[in-house]
């Protein structure tokens, strides 16, 4: 928590330091029907305001061709600067062109824009890997495991994949840990992964110590498998902050959910946005970095770092209003801070 | 009916400027909302609107959407419906979009960027969708599965084959000469754009002339000489101003550089260009114009209206209605494969997604046009207007910053208000005359 705020200000100090007239910021949402960006959107609309600026946006409603019309309106209307949540990370490439036809900064939003123009704001998904590895690790130094990775067809999957794999490779070349099972999990969804981790716990007749699931959802079907078996408790991960994970965190059924808090995101995004209408150059954005994408596009990127919550830190998400005291300890008595 | 009146030598009634000057009041109404609309939208948006650039915007984003509801009018004045157009649309633009970066530069040998390659994947991507059209056109008219039916069936089919083919891949970028098909990527300029809009007020000039001569040729009653000036005024006037008004669009000064850089120049200081007619709108017109010449010049045509008009009739009177149902779902097949064209060149890619939610849009353009779902009504220009009122409905709204579920909302009363006008409009002309 304490690094995301010191980025925060630090992105904040850049965009007080340029902005001087009122400027207007464009945001194209790929799909507002989804309830998350919702979120995202009162986050960007806080942080332009706190700048003195104003807040336009258009929702693509899932499809490319109405997000390059979007783009095209918002800047009819004068953005300055646009907030891009693409639909497609190739075939936004025309309305990005557009706007830098028209010299307008655009700051991808979360998803991935396959143009060095677009700045590239979102969380590191290789660190939330990491984390999940680490957490588990930490809870289990020693013994068999197994990987619930996420959708075959997601890219974040393999990031989360390849982060898991770097803590746990040491430990897997000394033959303390051993992968004994390894799936992906069609579309994230926690039935595929229950009937995977039952596929497992048979094959490998319930000897395992350990599951680093991808996500909450997939580490849900991970837990009931367990449970059926007798076994929940042992450590697993997940990420994303589900409040039914967060739930198990404090029931001590899994260990650590990754959370992406988006209001950061949305926050930093505003203010970056802002920064760039000011005429900051995509470099100058304090915390980013050159990085270049697995498509081989040479961006330039701000990866915010995630918060592993874990039975340790469960009053944070509380303190941060993510979630409700009541709805966190559902059914828990005695359980962590601040269930007890 | 008055000329009758005038003829038997009664004194002639008065005539209102609308009867004198022989127009649809339909598309007078429909143009009048239009003109409502845009101004509403100006003020609301203090005048961004009407700019240039959203005019240049607004008719390329129509151009996709409105090649389709020209073959929809067709279809639907045959009492059938087409609810695979966005699907179809996916699959040929899938098709083209593997031919263009597979197929031809790495099987055949062209290499990318061949010169030949936009057209022989314009040609294909035609065949396929005319192909796909013609086989509809076959169940329905040869097997007499019900068109709703058998297009149905078609959505689901062709989005997902368009899926199947490319793993759901987003493929590009495409052809660059193909790109030019797109919009903002090929315009005519403004030299060239001035030539076109001469040409075409000289031929609606001529058109409107010729004619009168044919009419009083044949002892017909035609227009006092004031009126058809007037005509010609309009004509001319709307043909210039739209190109003087996609002309008056300035290229931003930063995309000239780069056209200046990478021809290995300097751009001179102080130096503009406008847009002028989009390639893709010159498709929609050329589009436009040959679909009127059938609906009106031709046999087929002709044959079109009739069978809508009273199947029965047509079948007995000896049209073949089998052969022109797959007649005119081919041709509906055909301009999806162009519409594809117009919607992949646009995004230089060609996504998955591509087409979604087209057919209801296509359908609601059509009818909005004034094309009647009982059949036998409908024109190309109300289609096409439909489109471009949808369009402008829709960009207006996200320009205004009205929510996203709020502005369906709208389009939705909308499309369901205009039939219901058009259906009192009807009654009333019916009562009347």
């Amino acid at each position: 928590m304490k690094f995301i705020n010191v980025l925060a200000t630090a992105v904040l100090g850049a965009g007080i330091a340029v902005s001087a007239a009122a400027q207007t910021v464009g945001v194209s949402w790929s799909n507002f029907q989804e309830e998350r960006w919702k979120t995202d959107e009162a986050a960007i609309k806080g942080a332009l305001e706190a700048a003195g600026a104003s807040y336009i946006s258009t929702d693509a409603q899932s499809s490319a061709s109405k997000q390059l019309s979007d783009i095209e309106s918002l800047i009819a209307q004068g953005a300055d600067a646009l907030i891009v949540l693409a639909q497609d990370s190739q075939a936004i490439g025309p309305a990005i062109q557009a706007a830098a036809d028209e010299g307008i900064p655009v700051v991808g939003y979360d998803r991935l824009i396959e143009d060095s123009r677009a700045f590239y704001l979102t969380f590191d998904n290789i660190e939330v890997g990491r984390m999940q590895a680490r957490a588990v690790f930490d809870a289990m130094p020693k013994g068999n495991y197994v990987m619930i990775k996420g959708s075959a067809t997601d890219p974040n999957a393999d990031f989360l994949r390849g982060g898991q794999q770097e803590i746990l490779q040491a430990a897997i070349d000394a033959g303390d840990v051993k992968i004994v099972g390894e799936a992906y999990t069609d579309g994230w969804l926690p039935a595929n992964a229950q009937r995977n981790m039952e596929q497992i716990l048979t094959a490998q007749d319930n000897k395992v110590d350990a599951v680093v699931a991808s996500n909450d959802g997939t580490a849900g079907g991970v837990v009931a498998a367990l449970t059926a078996q007798g076994m929940d408790g042992i450590p697993v991960s997940g990420q994303d902050g589900d409040h039914a994970a967060l739930n198990r965190v404090a029931k001590g059924t899994q260990t650590v959910s990754v959370w992406k808090d988006a209001r950061e995101l949305g926050k930093a995004a505003g203010e970056i946005a802002v920064a760039l209408a000011g005429g900051a150059k995509l470099a100058d954005v304090k915390g980013s970095s050159a990085w270049t994408s697995p498509g081989g596009t040479a961006l330039q990127a701000l990866f915010l770092a995630p918060l592993p919550v874990t039975k340790d830190n469960l009053t944070d998400v509380v303190d941060a209003g993510w979630i409700a005291t009541d709805k966190l300890c559902q059914g828990v008595s005695n359980g962590p801070a601040p269930c007890n | 009916m008055t000329a009758a009146t005038d003829t038997d030598g009664l004194p002639p009634t008065r005539r209102s400027l609308i009867q004198t000057l022989e127009l649809d009041t339909r598309l007078l109404g429909m143009i009048g909302a239009f003109l409502v609309l845009c101004i509403v939208f100006d003020i609301v948006t203090d005048g961004r609107f009407l700019t240039p650039r959203n005019v240049f915007n607004l008719t390329i984003q129509t151009v996709s959407v409105a090649i389709m509801a020209t073959g929809m009018v067709f279809i639907i004045v045959c009492r059938h419906i087409d609810l695979s157009v966005g699907a179809l649309l996916a699959t040929c633009s899938a098709s083209m979009a593997m031919i263009q970066t597979d197929i031809l530069p790495s099987a055949l040998g062209l290499g990318l960027g061949h010169p030949s390659i936009w057209i022989i994947t314009i040609l294909a991507g035609l065949i396929v969708g005319a192909l796909i059209g013609a086989f509809h056109g076959w169940l329905v008219g040869y097997l007499t599965i019900p068109a709703f039916i058998v297009t149905l069936g078609g959505l689901l089919i062709w989005r997902n084959v368009g899926w199947y083919l490319t793993d759901g891949q987003t493929i590009g970028p495409l052809d660059e000469t193909f790109r030019m098909l797109g919009g903002t990527n090929g315009t005519l300029g403004v030299q060239a754009s001035w030539i076109v809009g001469l040409l075409a007020a000289g031929f609606a000039v001529f058109a409107i002339i010729s004619g009168r001569r044919r009419k009083s040729a044949h002892g017909f009653a035609v227009k006092p000489v004031w009126a058809e000036a007037l005509m010609i005024a309009v004509a001319v006037s709307a043909i210039l101003g739209f190109v003087a008004i996609l002309n008056a669009y300035e290229v931003p000064t930063r995309r000239l550089a780069r056209m200046f850089e990478a021809r290995g120049e300097v751009m001179p200081e102080g130096y503009t260009e406008g847009y002028g007619i989009p390639i893709s709108v010159l498709v929609l017109i050329v589009v436009a114009i040959g679909m009127t010449v059938i609906a009106r010049n031709t046999r087929f045509g002709r044959y079109i209206f009739a069978t809508g008009g009273n199947p029965d009739a047509a079948e007995l009177s000896g049209i073949n209605t089998r052969m022109l149902t797959v007649k005119i779902f081919a041709l509906m097949g055909a301009l999806c494969a162009l519409s594809a064209v117009v919607a992949s060149a646009r995004l230089a890619n060609h996504g998955n997604d591509i087409g979604t939610l087209d057919e209801l849009r296509v359908i609601a353009a059509a009818v909005i046009g004034g094309t009647a779902l009982s059949g036998g009504v409908g024109t190309i220009y109300g289609a096409i207007l439909g489109a471009l009122v949808m369009q402008s409905l829709q960009s207006g709204m996200a320009m205004v910053g009205v929510d996203a579920p709020l502005q369906n909302i709208v389009v939705g009363t909308v499309l369901v208000a205009a039939v219901l006008i058009d259906i009192i409009y009807r009654r009333r002309a019916r009562d009347t005359s």
